[in-house]
């Protein structure tokens, strides 16, 4: 029996024209990560507005821990770091904290520990004009993180960080995700949330495409594997005309194959031993997958 | 209660941080002086209490300083936090939208009112160490003070509302220059053509009076220049003689200017899409 945090059925929501949001549903539960990736306008920060009830959406249902968005409860519940954000430049970053605390009802007495947990203790008592990029990012996350979020929206929460603090910052979700909270962050590249999130949900247009493990999006989109070839000296004719595929240059050959049919091609190859040169296995990448998701349906869709 | 202080506590920070209370301190304690000392001379040649003549000079200043200063104090408090995206993170906890702007109200009128507060106690105690002074002028002085206070907090309130309902700096800014100068300098003087044109009669007398209670700056002057008998006024100033209504119905005014620009600017807060 797993607790689920948020819940979303059947969300529409519209633009005027366009729909933002169209027949979304999804389930986080308690202490679970999930990554929302999308292509630029693909609508998931205005999934956020709506959880967080400042859009409202023309159909369908959103429950927050049992409560409706915009609700006490709701708000309570969420804690939000938007994707662009800057906090006053005179003010500390103690002094940020101290108003969020304030305002959600939190004891000052957590921000030293927030503080240190997203590693901004040193710069605690400097003005916020004078952080860095990656340090704004840091306090908005801790201001994320004030009183114990049920459920943690984070919207782009790594854009413009480095390797090292992109890490970081995912270190500390995971840590707020043992404590229990249910997190869904936006994101905008399979690889980066790799290993970093329990499940991944890919938008497209407003539409919810796939969602899942990696693994599991991987298996669904059964994407070929590409065998690439060099044919030995005056051979690459012949490996054409044996195995089909695509010439790429005089002496390279390019075959794509299904993981059922990789084996057996692989096969037919060390047959040919004679002829060849080279051998280089591409599998599917995770950009791949990603790619198949956002493009492929869309075909499917007009046709 | 806890969030109004909290909000209040932050705004009032910033105002101190972005260097408006002590800006708008020095500026008016400036004027002040200015006009108490370079006024003097005049005033000793009358044999006119001096404190009562710098309180009328100053009135008439204030009318044109005080609601600059408020509008520039708040035309972006709400358009800027927009901007920033910092609305949407306080929208987010439950913090209601009419103690947000409640809270925003008070701590920039006490910002303002105290700036005026600080400015007009030390050119007063300046006058007063200098020249003397005499009740009147006490008394004049100290409801002046208050007066311009008040309409610190009426141009608060309607800087607070128009940046609301701007929901970006620039506009909200352009929109602060533009009531400022149809509050403050354009009604004034179409009043004055317009009694000029009209002369002597009904429009003067009956129409003219209550145009002159419906502009907060206007009322604020009317009451300062009706309280003293001593000071010299011409000009619209002079209509303080010949009022239908007895000065105090210039706060009333003034108090319904308040109230009318935070029901407003309530309303446009609520209806801020993030
Ligand atoms: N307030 C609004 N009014 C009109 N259209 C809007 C509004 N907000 C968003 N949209 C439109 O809704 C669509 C989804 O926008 P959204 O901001 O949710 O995208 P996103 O997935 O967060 O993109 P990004 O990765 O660039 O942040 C876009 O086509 C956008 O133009
Ligand atoms: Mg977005």
């Amino acid at each position: 029996m797993t607790d689920t945090v948020l819940d979303i059925s059947a969300l529409t929501l519209s633009f005027g024209s366009l729909r933002a949001l169209d027949d979304v549903t999804l389930r986080i539960a308690a202490g679970e990560r999930l990554a929302l990736l999308g292509h630029n306008g693909a609508g998931k920060s205005t999934l956020f507005k709506a959880v967080l009830g400042f859009l409202h959406p023309d159909a369908g249902r959103i429950s927050v821990a049992g409560h409706a968005p915009g609700s006490d409860a709701a708000r309570v519940a969420i804690n939000y770091l938007p994707e662009t954000v800057s906090f006053p430049r005179s003010l500390t970053g103690r002094e940020v904290l101290g108003y969020f605390s304030g305002l959600r009802g939190a004891p000052r007495a957590a921000i030293a520990d927030l503080l240190e947990r997203v590693g901004l203790a040193q710069a605690a008592d400097r003005a916020v004009g004078t952080y860095s990029k990656g340090m704004r990012q840091r306090l908005g996350l801790a201001q994320a993180l004030i009183g114990a979020p049920r459920l943690l929206l984070l919207d782009e929460p790594t854009s413009g960080l480095d390797p090292i603090s992109r890490h970081d910052l995912y270190s500390v979700i995971a840590e707020a995700a043992g404590r229990g909270s249910a997190v869904l962050l936006s994101a905008h590249g399979l690889e980066e949330v790799e290993n970093r999130t329990d499940r991944v949900a890919i938008m497209f247009r407003g539409r919810l495409r796939a969602e899942g493990t990696l693994e599991e999006l991987a298996r669904r989109a059964a994407l070929p594997a590409t065998i690439r070839v060099t044919a030995a000296e005056g051979a690459a004719d012949r490996l054409h005309a044996e195995l089909g595929g695509q010439r790429i240059n005089g002496a390279r050959l390019e075959i794509d194959c299904t993981p059922e049919t990789k084996l057996a091609l692989l096969a037919r190859l060390t047959a040919h031993a004679d002829l060849l040169r080279d051998i280089d296995l591409a599998n599917p990448g995770l950009a791949e997958i990603y790619r198949h998701f956002s493009k492929h349906m869309d075909q499917e869709d007009r046709t | 209660m806890t969030r109004m202080i909290t909000i209040f506590v932050q705004e009032f920070r910033l105002a101190r941080r972005n260097l408006w209370v002590l800006l708008a301190t020095g500026v008016l304690t400036l004027f002040a002086l200015a006009l108490a000392f370079l006024g003097a001379g005049q005033g000793a040649a009358l044999k006119a209490d001096v404190l009562s003549l710098t309180a009328a000079s100053l009135a008439t200043l204030s009318v044109y300083l005080i609601p600059l200063i408020a509008l520039l104090m708040s035309y972006d408090a709400f358009s800027g936090e927009v901007e920033r995206g910092t609305l949407a993170l306080t929208l987010a906890t439950p913090v209601r939208r009419w103690e947000l702007f409640g809270a925003k109200f008070l701590a920039q009128t006490v910002a303002a009112g105290t700036a005026i507060a600080i400015s007009f106690l030390l050119a007063g105690a300046a006058v007063v160490l200098v020249y003397g002074a005499a009740p009147a002028g006490l008394a004049a002085w100290a409801s002046l003070t208050a007066s311009s206070i008040a309409l610190g907090a009426v141009f608060v309130a309607v800087g607070l509302t128009l940046s609301a309902a701007a929901g970006r700096t620039a506009l909200a800014a352009a929109m602060a220059i533009g009531i400022w100068l149809v509050l403050v300098v354009l009604y004034d003087l179409a009043l004055l053509g317009g009694i000029m044109a009209a002369g002597e009669g009904v429009f003067a007398s009956h129409v003219f009076p209550w145009l002159v209670l419906a502009n907060p700056a206007d009322a604020f002057r009317l009451y300062n220049l009706a309280a003293l008998d001593a000071a010299p006024v011409a000009g619209i100033d002079g209509l303080a003689r010949t009022l239908p209504f007895p000065p105090y119905a210039a706060l009333g005014a003034l108090a319904l200017w308040l109230a009318g620009a935070l029901a407003l600017g309530i309303h446009r807060t609520k209806r801020i899409v993030l």
